[in-house]
């Protein structure tokens, strides 16, 4: 039988406030346990819910960003379960009235077509805290720190059918909160985690199979080999005589496998109701209006743009958008050089990307900024330097040895365009190497080469390459 | 000295006749010398007491004193108080030292108020006779064999014994003006959001209300301008400017229109508290006011929307007492669930047991629509009831209560029968009006309160329509006897 | 509907985490079934199309600043906790 996968993701993003969604206690990652923890987060008796404004203007922020309706009247209601690191024994999050309803998001498939990804709803909750496993005589720590950080919660239509398109989902949803500066995205800190839910039914049939729902996956990698686990997984089961239960399942990474989280399991019944506690969050189009305005340029119009006005390729454009820094730096050094976009594309998706990655450091703190390197794409351009002298400039560059002429002057690195003094390196070459200069001239071809590269190492690289090959050519004929 | 007014003890105080020590001192040692009788006081804090009993008489040498500057008052023990035990009257809370004020206590304080102690209430502010306490029931000193009424008992035992001259109460479905019907004082809930709520441990949010309780109208007027405000940590408390409640006391009651509701007349009044009321109204219509009767039709149905909304709300609201970060922790929990089960079992009562798992059961799935929603629509009738009355009336009176004060235990066993005790005094909280009750005679020895309702933030009309009768009355200061 | 039975309450004691001394589960049985009884008579009104109510005032939700406004009283809040270590509150083990 031929199946098919079903998947919806549910985004956990982690809004990037200074405070925290219903009290004034800081959101910063990392601090000594339960400092972060205000009363409110405590859950203290008597405390009072207020709402952050920061935190509504970014859930509208991302509302208008997929195209969604932003509900002008959303409601706090209250989901109620015990468990420790839910200090009040109920999350405050948006159920029946969600803030942002009914968008939608494109993402690139592997093929070079685009699917369009529905998102059914994104609302604001609570995170809750963590609770620490290592062994406290026996018992586990509680730490409050993360609890009432601001959450997006974004839940996707089952449109997704493969687990490389749910990757693709989960990265451009990513990109688009990192662009709208509403998430900083950190992964390894939990500001960017998600839920999926994934079933498996046989191709054709209009009924969605019993889905398990696969928590707290926060690296793209678990994302795809947790679904890919479990659609095998359940495909095996079906084949086999089995069937899936609704149930919830958390991945291991170690294992590379995904598995029944017991105990968890008996019926929730999460009492949902409105939180006495706060009104209605109603919105005007003054509120909605302000936000829009502060929309950046989108990753998709400034692709496009970027493939109309750069006259880039497609995965030149995607490879340049993928964060608003690196698209910002790019722009930059085009408009520093006063032009030659493929060029700097080039440079910027090349040597550039591959020494941040290598050094893992953020564009905000490069070494070589963009008017630097329009200052060395302009010696590549006017000749001064060949394309390989110049990633040795580069790299002089991003060890701090100063800007690209200065490297060049020092470095004693000009081309040599001068006929004559290229001549006389070829003869001194030709000289050297008589029984090469025989077998060449006996009609062996391949030995070109080698001449090309004892001249280019007797002029150490500084010999106009196109120069080198024109004389060559001429003078090995005799 | 005890037997003075707030009016009374601040003019004394600006006179110099006394000095707030000296009363501070002279009502702790009433408190010391009855308290064991009634049990009106959970916590008494003597010794902060003193110290801002002398701050105050410093304040006053400064020329810095405002009208409360020096006044004793006592606290209902649901009100957080920094460094001091909040118990909510339940041994849930019985170690339970809270690490801040209460908005309404930080008012007060800054006002210069001087805190003798906590007053003893119904368990998570849960009952209409403080009986549910864990610190035992409060007496009530009209009669010692009488419940005090609940749940804000303490605080109105206390101004009834004059113990106290002022204290503040919660208000949820009576619990302000219910106690002090029974216990022939004057109390206030004021409109939903005109008081914060912040700090003020919560039983149902949308329902909870903080006011004051004291032996006048007057003195509800001084303790309410400094209790009312807006407060940015409070979302339901509402931005509005305060009026100036005792320059409103004086005005003429002639026109005045009163609802007399049919409904609050009806079956299941007592016969002498009837009378009682009656002769109140009549009073008011020597005072110039028109009483005509007007209808609330949907008032037999604010009793069981109420036992919907305020279990469902608290049933939610109290699952924070859970034994990990305050409160009771039972004895060596074997796993997560023996220490929330036990800790949670062992520390509540039985009242607020029933109304958690009634809360509980309300809100589970299958049964939301058929009890929540329904409960929020029926209050949306009771509301349009009282709305559309107010289109014809400027105040609303009846009974406070339907009877006097009953005897201890006597309804103790029945949580029904205890419920139908609040059958006047519900509707106001599901709608989030402002209520008034002040005494008006007696039933026997017991005393019978006459409720006043306002239309929203009408405190300022309720306080002068209480104020003019107790010009002309005498109700409000009868001592009960040994007091 | 019929009245509620001691299996019920105890359904409804769990997922309230109240522990229920078996003894005392009949007279609840009652109390709650008797509770239900009273409001049920809610039925008797035909509420369709009434807009439910949330909260007595119809205002809207205030939003504060993003201001951090709180600083760290760990100490003060752990002084009331009934057990911390290091900074933690401690709990029987949670399974996950």
């Amino acid at each position: 039988m031929k199946w098919e996968t079903v998947i919806g993701l549910e985004i956990h993003a982690q809004l990037a406030t200074k405070s925290k969604i219903f009290s004034g206690a800081s959101t910063s990652y990392g601090v000594e346990p339960n400092t972060q923890a205000c009363a409110i987060d405590l859950g203290m008796p008597g405390v009072l819910p207020v709402l952050n404004r920061d935190v509504v203007r970014m859930a509208v922020m991302f509302g208008l960003a997929i195209g969604a309706e932003i509900a002008r009247r959303s409601v706090f209601a209250r989901k109620n379960y015990f468990y420790p690191d839910l200090p009040k024994g109920y999350q405050i999050s948006q159920y029946e009235l969600p803030i942002v309803q009914k968008g939608q998001t494109a993402i690139d498939l592997e093929d070079g077509s685009s699917k369009v990804v529905g998102i059914t709803r994104a609302h604001l909750e609570e995170d809750a805290g963590k609770s620490l496993h290592e062994d406290f005589q026996g018992q586990s720590g509680i730490d409050l720190n993360r609890a009432g950080t601001p959450l997006l919660e974004i839940v996707s239509e089952p449109d997704l059918r493969s687990a490389k398109e749910a990757v693709a989902y989960m990265k451009k949803l990513h990109q688009l909160v990192v662009y709208l500066g509403i998430c900083d995205g950190n992964m390894q800190e939990g500001s960017f985690r998600c839920d999926a839910n994934v079933s498996v039914r046989p191709k054709g049939d209009p009924k969605f199979g019993t889905r398990a729902e696969i928590k707290n996956l926060n690296s793209f990698r678990f994302v795809e080999r947790a679904i890919e686990f479990e659609i095998e997984r359940q495909i095996d089961l079906i084949e086999s005589g089995g069937t899936v239960v609704q149930e919830t399942r958390l991945y291991d990474p170690d294992k590379g496998e995904t598995r029944s989280m017991r105990g968890k399991e008996e019926a929730n019944d999460y009492r949902y109701f409105p939180d006495p506690d706060l009104l209605p969050l109603v919105l005007d189009e003054a509120f909605i209006n302000a936000a829009r305005t502060e929309l950046p340029e989108l990753p998709d119009a400034k692709k496009q743009r970027f493939m109309e006005q750069y006259g880039l390729s497609g995965y030149d454009a995607s490879v340049l958008t993928v964060s608003r820094d690196l698209a910002g730096y790019y722009e930059a050094t085009v408009a520093a050089l006063g032009g030659e976009p493929k060029l700097c594309a080039n440079w910027v998706m090349g040597d550039f990307s591959a020494f941040l990655n290598k050094d893992n450091r953020d564009i905000a703190d490069s070494p070589v900024d963009s008017v630097r390197l329009a200052g060395l794409l302009r010696r590549i351009e006017d000749r001064t330097i060949s394309g390989k002298i110049a990633k040795e400039v580069f790299e002089a560059m991003w060890a701090g040895e100063g800007d690209a002429d200065a490297i060049i002057e020092k470095r004693s690195l000009r081309q040599i365009t001068d006929t004559s003094a290229i001549e006389k390196v070829i003869d001194d070459v030709m000289a050297g190497n008589p029984d090469q200069l025989a077998q060449y001239r006996a009609g062996k071809d391949k030995l070109f080469g080698f001449f090309v590269g004892q001249v280019m190492k007797l002029s150490k690289g500084k010999a106009n390459p196109q120069q080198v090959n024109e004389l060559l050519m001429e003078k090995l004929k005799g | 000295m005890h037997d003075k007014t707030i009016a009374q003890i601040s003019a004394g105080l600006a006179a110099g006749e006394f000095s707030s020590e000296e009363l501070t001192r002279a009502l702790l040692e009433r408190v010391e010398q009855f308290n064991p009788q009634l049990n009106a006081f959970i916590t008494i804090t003597a010794g902060s007491a003193l110290a801002q009993a002398r701050a105050a008489d410093r304040r006053r040498q400064q020329g810095e004193a405002v009208p409360l500057t020096g006044i004793p008052i006592a606290h209902k023990d649901i009100f957080c108080t920094d460094g001091i035990r909040t118990s909510c009257g339940s041994r849930m809370l019985d170690r339970f030292i809270a690490p801040y004020n209460a908005t309404v206590v930080e008012k007060l304080n800054a006002a210069g108020t001087v805190m003798l102690g906590k007053t003893n209430m119904d368990e998570f502010a849960m009952g209409s006779s403080n009986e549910t306490s864990f610190y035992g029931p409060v007496r009530n000193p009209w009669d010692l064999d009488a419940v005090p009424g609940g749940s804000s008992g303490g605080s109105a035992a206390a101004v009834a014994a004059r113990l106290t001259p002022g204290a503040t109460g919660t208000d949820t479905g009576g619990s302000i003006r219910q106690p002090a019907a029974l216990c022939g004082i004057t109390g206030l809930k004021p409109t939903y959001g005109r008081v914060s709520r912040w700090g003020m441990i919560a039983y149902a949010s949308s329902l909870d209300q903080g006011g004051p309780m004291a032996r006048t109208a007057e003195d509800c007027a001084l303790l309410l301008g400094a209790m009312a405000g807006f407060d940015p940590r409070d979302s339901t408390c509402v931005d509005r400017a305060v009026p100036d409640y005792v320059a409103a006391l004086n005005q003429p009651l002639a026109g005045l229109k009163i609802g007399l509701p049919k409904e609050y007349f009806g079956e299941g009044l007592d016969r002498q508290v009837a009378q009682a009321v009656e002769a109140a109204i009549a009073e008011y219509r020597k005072l110039g006011a028109e009483p005509v009767e007007i209808s609330l039709p949907n008032s037999q149905l604010a009793i069981p929307a109420y036992y919907v909304v305020a279990p469902a709300e608290c049933s939610s609201n109290l699952a924070r007492f859970d034994g990990v970060r305050y409160g009771h922790r039972c004895e060596n929990p074997k796993d997560l669930l023996d220490l929330y089960t036990r800790s949670r079992g062992e520390g509540f009562g039985a009242e607020v047991t029933r109304r958690i798992l009634v809360g509980t059961f309300a809100l589970s799935a299958g049964y939301y629509d058929a009890y929540y929603l329904k409960a929020q629509q029926i209050r949306r009738l009771i509301s349009d009831d009282f709305r559309r009355a107010f289109e014809q009336v400027d105040v609303i009176m009846g009974p406070t209560s339907p009877t006097a004060a009953f005897n201890l235990g006597e309804k103790a066993d029945d949580p029904i029968t205890m419920y139908l005790s609040d059958i006047y005094t519900i509707a106001v909280n599901l709608a989030g009006l402002p209520g008034l009750s002040l005494p008006v005679g007696f039933a026997g020895q017991r005393p019978v309160g006459l409720q006043l309702i306002g239309n929203y933030f009408a405190e300022d009309r309720l306080l002068n329509v209480a104020h003019r009768y107790q010009q002309v009355t005498d109700w409000h200061e009868r001592v009960p006897a040994g007091f | 509907m019929t009245p509620l039975g001691t299996a019920e309450v105890a359904k409804i004691a769990h997922l309230a985490r109240l522990a229920i001394r078996e003894e005392d589960a009949p007279a609840y049985a009652s109390n709650l079934s008797a509770i239900l009884e009273l409001v049920e008579q809610m039925n008797a009104v035909d509420t369709t199309g009434v807009t439910p109510m949330a909260h007595p005032l119809d205002m809207a939700q205030r939003l504060r600043p993003d201001e951090i406004s709180e600083t760290n009283y760990r100490d003060y809040f752990q002084a009331i906790a009934p057990r911390t270590e290091a900074g933690l509150y401690l709990v029987p083990k949670v399974i996950e």
